[in-house]
């Protein structure tokens, strides 16, 4: 069934017929999960679990159970968060700018990148909400709220309040994204299906029907949303570089930081969906589908953003020396040589480095190097916030109040508990959910057309 | 409104197909209910002859209606309600309300249009649809038409029509 085209390369390996992509991805759903998945869900929800130990200890002690201290207000809780934002922003941009520019490849992989953005987005979220001390009274400090101190307002002033609203919206609006992507599958598992199985996925399913009036709509919706969708991305992490860009802090106080961090955003969120695609593909066996040209185009974007990231972290260094600000200059130069200077090589060796190794033919179509590289990459990207964060405030303006940072237990156990939930939720989906968008994929099935329509 | 019940099915296994065939059908007079894809065939509403989605006008309203509820809010509050010196900022300081104005705009629009597109095509969790051709979800086209609607012509001659345009199989289909 599969035609194929003398001057394009397929999309999709192994002549798939279009049931055979409904069999391949459908089986997931309906097979019993395999001891592999146990044991992965298994794993993951114990990390949660463990993990959950440390959150509950900080929301009855307070956050005094970090290791914050007078000067270094902002630690791994901010760098996780950003962290996290940074990870949820593939997936909208895999299904949203990829879909203005037309990157048909994008269709195999949109929709687990879709939910590990919902899930990561999930993550980050906690942080802030944590830091809040009082999270249950946080509706108060974060959201307009007519309140009883004469309905004093948040601060609109404040880019921590403009990230509220930009996480948040992110968050609604590609859940909705990814949601009106699943609608359709759903369909297809239910009319598959019998019983139980039948009853929910036809709620999940909404009744979708595959009318051709329905479908020109859909189309209508998923090129809006996309297009809503492609400044929404870019503003998120604009934003949160807004809430250290804004300071006047040596070292935060940059008009580089919105592009650098959208840069550093899409090339931690592309290593994310490297390593969870090369497992997904393995364990599903789904290599037909994600074959080595996607997982080699995705490498070139890293390569981009990576060197991107890369001029950022130099002309960032530059411009502080060019700027003649003694407070500035030396910010940069304790990053490099300081106490954290491990730190900030870290960061520079797995950002900036790393990435350069996939120009080589061979290393971006070796599933080992790219697993790896994947992992590396997000190492570093967690350095770099870290970093950003850290070293720019541990040696403020008065010496005698300089400090180092040492992550107490519950440090680390609440970065573990967001672990826990991400690949809990993210296992949960794989099972339960078509991980591939089995109605696009079929749409990109034929390679060349007798007939061109647009 | 009574529903139809009486209803005769092309089913076609190609999209290329199922376009000319469209075209064909049409082109014999035969009014076609709806037809059923397992994804979007581009170019399908054209042949079908169905009008443009007015879908982005509803995003832009709705995303109008978010730009204006977010500038009234944030001056409403800042300006007029408890006018607040913060770093010696103008209490209308318009700069810093956009971020809030630009995140209200896109989710206005993003969860108005997308309610307009539930409504308009009638999906909901409890929906019962009527499911022509189970294949419809999976591999196959289908292609309904309303005998009702097409009283002019006799049945045996639409489901003639239906084979020479290329369906793989014509078949009757009855709801209760």
């Amino acid at each position: 069934m599969q035609v194929t085209s003398s001057v394009r390369e397929p999309l999709v390996t192994g002549g798939k017929s279009y049931h055979d992509v409904t069999h391949d991805v459908a089986r997931q759903v309906e097979g019993k999960p395999t001891k592999l998945w146990f044991l992965a869900f298994l794993t993951a929800a114990g990390v949660l679990a463990l993990g959950s130990i440390a959150l509950l200890a900080t929301l009855w002690e307070g956050i005094g159970m970090w290791g914050l201290n007078k000067t270094i207000g902002w630690a791994w809780d901010i760098t996780n968060f950003v962290w996290w934002v940074g990870i949820g922003h593939a997936g909208t941009l895999i299904s949203a700018v990829l879909l203005l520019f037309r990157q048909k490849w994008r269709t195999s992989i949109n929709r687990a990148a879709e939910a590990m953005t919902i899930f990561a987005v999930i993550c980050a979220a906690m942080f802030p909400v944590i830091h809040m001390g009082r999270p249950w009274l946080g509706a108060y400090w974060a959201l307009p709220l007519p309140n009883t101190f004469g309905s004093l307002w948040v601060n609109f002033n404040s880019p921590l309040l403009w990230d509220v609203f930009a996480i948040s919206t992110y968050f609604s609006v590609s859940l909705v994204f990814w949601y009106i992507g699943l609608i359709p599958d759903f369909a297809t598992i239910r009319d598959r299906a019998t019983g139980l199985r039948k009853t929910i996925y036809g709620a999940l399913s909404f009744g979708w029907d595959g009318a051709a009036k329905t479908w020109m709509r859909y189309e209508s919706v998923s090129l809006i949303l996309a297009g809503l969708a492609t400044p929404l991305v870019l503003s998120v992490h604009t934003i949160v570089s807004f809430d250290f860009a804004t300071s006047v802090i040596p070292g935060w106080h940059t008009t580089i930081f919105p592009p650098y961090f959208v840069a550093g955003a899409i090339f931690s969120g592309f290593a994310m969906v490297l390593t969870l695609m090369i497992i997904t593909r393995k364990v599903f066996k789904l290599e037909d589908y994600i074959t080595m040209g996607h997982i080699e185009l995705m490498n070139i974007v890293i390569i981009i953003t990576g060197s991107i990231v890369g001029i950022a972290y130099i002309t960032e260094f530059f411009i502080a020396w060019y700027s003649g600000v003694e407070a500035e200059q030396y910010a940069f130069i304790n990053r490099a040589t300081g106490p954290y200077w491990w730190a900030y090589w870290s960061m520079m060796t797995c950002n900036v480095i790393s990435p350069q190794l996939f120009w080589f033919k061979k290393i971006r179509t070796s599933i080992i190097a790219t697993f790896i590289l994947s992992l590396v990459v997000n190492i570093g990207m967690w350095f770099e916030r870290f970093v950003i964060i850290v070293t720019s405030l541990h040696r403020d303006f008065l010496p005698s109040s300089w400090a180092m940072f040492y992550p107490t237990w519950a440090d680390v156990g609440v970065y573990m508990f967001t672990f826990g939930l991400f690949f809990t939720l993210f296992f949960l989906f794989a099972k339960f959910f078509p991980v591939i968008n089995m109605a696009e994929v079929k749409s990109v099935l034929k390679s060349s057309s007798d007939k061109a329509h647009n | 409104m009574e529903r139809d019940t009486h209803f005769i099915l092309g089913v076609y296994d190609d999209e290329d197909v199922l376009l000319h065939a469209v075209e064909k059908v049409r082109g014999n007079g035969v009014k076609i209910h709806e037809v059923y894809s397992p994804y979007p065939v581009h170019g399908l509403e054209h042949v079908l002859g169905y009008k443009r989605s007015r879908l982005p006008i509803a995003a832009f309203l709705f995303g109008m209606l978010g730009t204006s509820l977010a500038l009234t809010m944030q001056f409403y509050m800042m300006r007029f309600d408890w006018p607040m010196i913060i770093g010696g900022k103008d209490f209308a300081a318009f700069p810093d309300f956009i971020p809030v104005t630009f995140e209200m705009t896109v989710l206005l629009a993003a969860f108005g249009m997308v309610g307009v597109f539930m409504v308009s095509s009638n999906l909901k969790p409890w929906a019962q649809p009527r499911i022509f051709d189970i294949r419809s979800t999976d591999d196959k086209h289908v292609m309904a038409i309303d005998i009702a609607h097409n009283s002019a012509l006799e049945i045996e001659k639409i489901k003639e029509i239906l084979k020479a345009s290329g369906a793989t199989e014509v078949n009757n289909k009855s709801f209760e």
